[in-house]
């Protein structure tokens, strides 16, 4: 079995997040998209895995899949203290430090 | 493979999805879709620990966090058209396409072959392997994460936490906040009114209606009235006619007396 398919799936994926990165105003989808693509890269990690045979792989996928909780921890706070205070979740919003 | 082409579809349509939609919660969904079929494929690629740990970590904890503070933060939260860079969109698309592109015939031009497999090293069970990898090798890494699991922890709890800057009302400063009100401005200081109750909606959408006939707006929610949900009460009578006439012809045969009315309850 090749896993050529499971990475061109993770590169479309991973394309798709980074253009809901760009695209959208909403901060909690922006961030959704980050998800996006941090789960596409473990899908190549675990594809990559299963290719050469050790789990060395699998273990990365392990570490970002932790790191992306502790991501989204904090990063969904932070959303809320801007959302707090401004009331918006909006990305254009929070433009204070361009002026 | 079946697995796969079967899941791939649905997972890039999920996640066009995401792109597409308006509200926020349905992007959540879809991103719900696109990790637990994640985890469907990775259980195919021999990795049952990352197939648990997908659903446990990723759609069991990741994505309630992100509903939980889409509840927080409101209906609002939907995304505005206006661009505040001329043509961005239109550039993101096209450098997103042009990404796609590299990467896609990158990766598929290159041969991988058929693959070594993990059937040797998965041969005294995947977790144990990952186990013996995990706290020899990768022992150092694996302490680092708990100390960046506890400072987001912290973090997150002193971002969240709001200081009191007024101190918290008492049930007398109420009542007299509350009658105060009363002698300046004429509110009535009791109780706001009930939703209205009827044979056919008791539900709190349905407004109570005043001696006069008019719907009370005090007795439904504010939230209901800006989100437009709220039932018209003087609307709900209007079938009795059509009601009446489907029951049958006489119209005194439904109004039975009250004593039969509990006989049908006995």
């Amino acid at each position: 079995m090749s896993v050529t398919p499971y990475i061109v799936l993770s590169s479309i994926l991973f394309t798709i997040g980074c253009v809901g990165v760009l695209t959208r105003r909403n901060a909690i989808v922006v961030f959704m998209c980050v998800e996006l693509m941090l789960n596409a890269s473990n899908l190549a990690l675990v594809a990559f895995a299963r290719q050469h045979g050790n789990l060395d792989g699998q273990i990365a996928a392990f570490f970002v899949m932790v790191v992306a909780a502790a991501e989204v921890v904090v990063g969904l706070a932070i959303i809320m203290t801007i959302f707090r205070t401004r009331r918006s979740a909006s990305v254009d919003d929070a433009s204070l430090l361009k002026y | 493979m079946t697995a796969f082409w079967f899941l791939a579809p649905i997972m890039v349509i999920a996640a066009l999805g995401i792109l597409f939609v308006r509200k926020a919660v349905h992007a959540a969904l879809l991103l719900a879709v696109v990790m637990i079929s994640l985890a469907v494929l990775y259980a195919v690629l021999d990795a049952p620990f990352l197939f648990a740990v997908q659903i446990i970590v990723y759609t069991g904890a990741i994505l309630m966090l992100f509903l939980f503070v889409l509840m927080l933060v409101g209906v609002d939260a939907s995304d505005s058209v206006v661009e505040t860079i001329r043509g961005q969109r239109v550039m993101a698309v096209v450098a997103g396409l042009l990404l796609g592109l590299v990467l896609v015939t990158g990766v598929g031009q290159i041969s991988l072959g058929a693959g070594v497999g993990l059937a040797d090293v998965n041969a005294g069970g995947n977790i144990q392997a990952l186990a013996t990898i995990l706290f020899s090798r990768y022992v150092f890494a694996f302490e680092t994460t708990s100390a960046l699991l506890i400072t987001a922890a912290v973090g997150a709890m002193v971002l969240a936490h709001r200081e009191r800057l007024v101190p918290k009302p008492t049930q007398a400063s109420l009542a007299a906040q509350r009658l105060r009100d009363y002698a300046d401005k004429g509110t009535h200081p009791g109780p706001l009114p009930p939703p209205g109750v009827f044979a056919r909606h008791n539900a709190v959408d349905t407004p109570a209606l005043l001696p006069d006939g008019t719907a009370s707006e005090a007795s439904v929610s504010r939230v209901l009235a800006a989100r437009g949900t709220v039932r018209s009460a003087p609307a709900l009578a209007d079938d009795i006619e059509e009601l009446q006439r489907q029951i049958g012809d006489a119209p005194h045969a439904g109004r039975t007396g009250p004593a039969s009315a509990e006989e049908e309850n006995l």
